[in-house]
């Protein structure tokens, strides 16, 4: 098989899996910082059992973090050399301030957070996991800057004739647009992660009746907040990211949208079924002028199409597919903003109910609050996907294409990745598998004992 | 000093904080399931290393990062090259990783047991492989001259590369067991300590074979340029020194003693290495060196503040944990993991 499809397959494969449980940890880590901060300041039982009781569904995602974050810091060794090579004086340099900055942080601390229980003072005890939580964040905020190098190349320069760009001003590459556009996306979406986890788990433990229910009810308070909130900031942070991409990477809003041609005003696509061969709609319900309005803030701009944008390019960088696919972009965005817009609906309901402090639910608002969780994963995984792929086929945008950045084949040969492949196929799923069996047990252990 | 050369001292300076840190803990893992069949003295074993494994790993991802920042050429290169054993060796440690904190989540001895060797697995399987890499680094890999390996994979497993393997499992065993004796109490401690004379003897005698097979299997002797050269003495007199100091029942030395062992071994084949990063078994104009792999000076500039401020500060946090966890573990301890 060829060995391109291969390696692609198995980094979307292995970091998509890998971001299944980062923003979960991200978000559960402040959920539990902040749970347990109300311990310590009020000292009351309650709060040191959920913070228990959190932290220990919180330990089970982030060993499954760690354990396919180590996968990640070589996979651009291994099956992407070429690319390596190539952006090294660049990439290298934030992965590797995060891990000297976020890594040991991380570890450290929850190791002394775990186990520091009996040990350290309640005060000092709670630091540690903030310090976790922070250190988390640190790490999200390192790698965005290294993602955002290969959406939209800041402070490098590239000599003519050059194998390679060099960094030139880290300040350009620290406050690349995309950078304070992405980490605020990524970290909201870590919060609503989790606050639609702890949404779920507390109604559910609330319908079964069997556990304290205060303690359920607090954390139901607490993490219908916390979804509000955190679906606000990621919609507020996504909204004005597409705006930047308009500017960064036109064609990917373009394919996010399935336009063709360029619009002025431009209509927002509801649904679209489209012909990627011949590059035209077979059937589109479209809303007149609504994507101007979301690109520009006003009924007026032009939104360049598909079409527009391939000439340009071609002008640009010479001939070539400059395309992404279309569909897959298409329907990421749908899925990614649909589940935004259903996870507001949820998040309200939520509030609204806690709010009411009316804590027995009916079958549809428990199955809701319920299956809600879902909402973030996906979206979570098609925003990535709508980010890698609507780039294709760049793997650095303007500097370097995917199918430059791979390992020569003499190198890693396709038998080589099919049995890496197969390897981490069985044992993530063998993994996926036996955390959802923990959470669950832990979930529905839920806390017992007098308040 | 160049940028190139300090980068090179901070990768290997990693690469020891690896070896020394997560060596005992590998050696920790490897010792487990014979240690003890009671599952509470399991759990005690393992939770000695629980607050630190974590921590200790880091140390290989601050190398591995730091050589793709770095020298960018040396990362892409290496593990482009060594694909397969790197897929295993990380499929080793998801398995150990996953393992410490899923193994007492439930009660099922089967499922403890399947956790239990898994650590087992884990912690040998990577101390093994990193032996095995570094003999390599300096062997040498077959090299093109567009910094691309030609080689099978089966030019990797040479009886030096073997040797070097065994040697750093055996040692980082002993490292553990020494490890062990410090943080355990009553028969645990006796257990440890039994383990550990016996691991001395064969973990010193590979070390001088390999320290021997070295001058004749590389160059590393002749380019250590004193023959035989300071370094690698120390490094056996420390790891000699070990069993006269257990059998005083001074563990705390001997555990310094093998950390040095462990820390001037590696000193030793970096500075055999230097300026090369990676030797080309091909042509020796083709070997990686930190010149024509490395970063611009702007980048390891950069990297270099970085590393200056937050090692040292890394040093001393991950220093205070051991300090809060210095007391020993017991069976009535309050076990975490």
């Amino acid at each position: 098989m060829d060995t391109l499809f291969l390696a692609r397959f198995q980094f979307a494969f292995t970091s998509i899996f890998h971001f299944f449980f980062i923003p979960l940890t991200l978000g559960l880590s402040i959920f539990t910082a902040i749970l347990e901060t109300a311990y310590v300041r009020t000292g009351k039982k309650r709060y040191r059992q959920l913070t228990k009781f959190w932290g220990t569904l919180f330990l089970i995602n982030f060993a499954v973090g760690v354990v396919t974050g180590i996968v990640m810091e070589f996979q651009f060794g291994m099956n992407w050399s070429n690319y390596a090579r190539f952006v090294g004086d660049i990439f290298g340099v934030p992965l590797a301030v995060e891990t000297l900055l976020a890594f040991f942080v991380e570890s450290t601390f929850l190791g002394l957070w775990v186990f520091g229980w009996e040990k350290l003072p309640k005060a000092l005890h709670a630091a540690c996991i903030w310090i976790v939580a922070f250190g988390s964040t640190m790490s999200a905020f390192w790698i965005l800057v290294a993602n955002s190098f290969m959406q939209s190349p800041t402070g490098y320069t590239m000599a003519a004739g050059a194998t390679r760009p060099e960094l030139v001003d880290i300040m350009a590459l620290l406050f690349n647009h995309n950078v304070w556009q992405q980490f605020p996306h990524v970290l909201a979406g870590g919060i609503v992660t989790a606050g639609f986890l702890v949404i779920a788990v507390s109604s559910w433990q609330l319908s079964k009746g069997v556990t304290v229910r205060n303690a359920f009810e607090t954390s139901l308070k607490f993490g219908a907040i916390f979804a509000f909130i955190g679906t606000i900031l990621v919609i507020l942070a996504g909204h004005s990211q597409m705006q930047n991409l308009l500017k960064t990477q036109p064609m990917k809003v373009a394919a996010a949208e399935a336009l063709w041609e360029s619009e002025n005003p431009a209509s927002f696509s509801l649904f679209t079924i489209g012909d990627e061969e011949g590059l035209k709609d077979v059937f589109s319900i479209r809303v007149p002028k609504l994507l101007s309005f979301l690109a520009y803030n006003s009924f007026e701009g032009e939104v360049r199409g598909i079409k527009n944008l391939q000439k340009e390019y071609e002008l640009q960088y010479g001939p070539g597919n400059y395309m992404p696919s279309i569909v897959t972009a298409y329907w990421s965005f749908r899925f990614m903003a649909g589940s935004g817009a259903l996870m507001l609906f949820i998040a309200l309901l939520a509030l609204y109910k806690v709010i009411k402090e009316s804590y027995t639910f009916s079958p549809l608002v428990s199955a809701l609050l319920f299956w809600s969780m879902l909402l973030p994963w996906i979206a979570n995984s098609s925003g990535w996907i709508l980010a890698e792929m609507g780039r294709q086929p760049w793997i650095v945008f303007g500097l370097l294409k995917t199918e430059e950045g791979i390992s020569p084949a003499t190198v890693v040969s396709s038998t080589e990745l099919m049995i890496s492949l197969a390897l981490f196929v069985t044992l993530y799923a063998a993994l996926a598998v036996t955390d959802l069996l923990l959470m669950k047990k832990y979930a529905s252990a839920g806390i017992k004992g007098a308040e | 000093m160049d940028l190139q050369t300090l980068w090179f001292i901070l990768i290997a300076f990693l690469f020891i904080g690896f070896f020394v840190l997560e060596g005992f803990d590998f050696g920790v893992g490897i010792l487990l399931p014979f240690m003890s069949r009671d599952d509470r003295e399991r759990r005690t074993v393992i939770n000695t290393i629980g607050p630190f494994w974590d921590g200790n790993e880091v140390w290989l991802i601050a190398a591995v990062s730091g050589m793709f920042a770095a020298f960018p050429d040396w990362y892409a290169t290496l593990f482009s090259a060594l694909y397969l054993p790197a897929v295993i060796m990380i499929v080793a440690l998801i398995f150990r990783g996953a393992a410490f904190e899923f193994r007492s989540k439930r009660d099922n001895p089967a499922w403890r047991s399947f956790w239990d060797w898994s650590i087992f697995g884990g912690s040998l399987i990577p101390a093994l492989l990193w032996g095995m890499a570094l003999a390599n680094f300096i062997r040498g890999v077959p090299i093109d001259s567009s910094m691309n390996s030609t080689g099978g994979m089966l030019n990797l497993v040479n009886p030096y590369a073997l040797l070097c393997g065994i040697t750093s499992l055996l040692i980082f065993t002993l490292h553990g067991a020494i490890f062990l004796a410090l943080k355990t109490t009553a028969t645990l401690q006796k257990k440890a300590m039994s383990f550990a004379k016996k691991l001395w003897a064969p973990a010193t005698l590979l070390c001088i074979l390999f320290m021997a097979f070295s001058s004749t299997e590389t160059d590393l002797v002749s380019h250590l340029g004193i023959n035989p050269g300071v370094i690698p003495i120390f490094s056996v007199l420390a790891l000699v020194s070990v069993i006269f100091l257990l059998q005083k029942n001074a563990a705390g030395w001997a555990f310094f003693m093998t950390s040095v062992a462990i820390a001037f071994s590696t000193i030793t084949i970096f500075t055999g290495l230097y300026p090369r990063l990676l030797v080309s078994s091909l042509n020796p104009a083709w070997s990686l060196t930190i010149y024509n792999s490395s970063a611009s000076d702007y980048s390891l500039g950069l990297l270099s503040v970085v590393a200056l401020i937050f090692i040292p500060l890394i040093l001393v946090y991950q220093g205070w944990s051991y300090w809060v966890f210095r007391q020993r573990v017991t069976v009535n301890s309050e076990l975490e993991y």
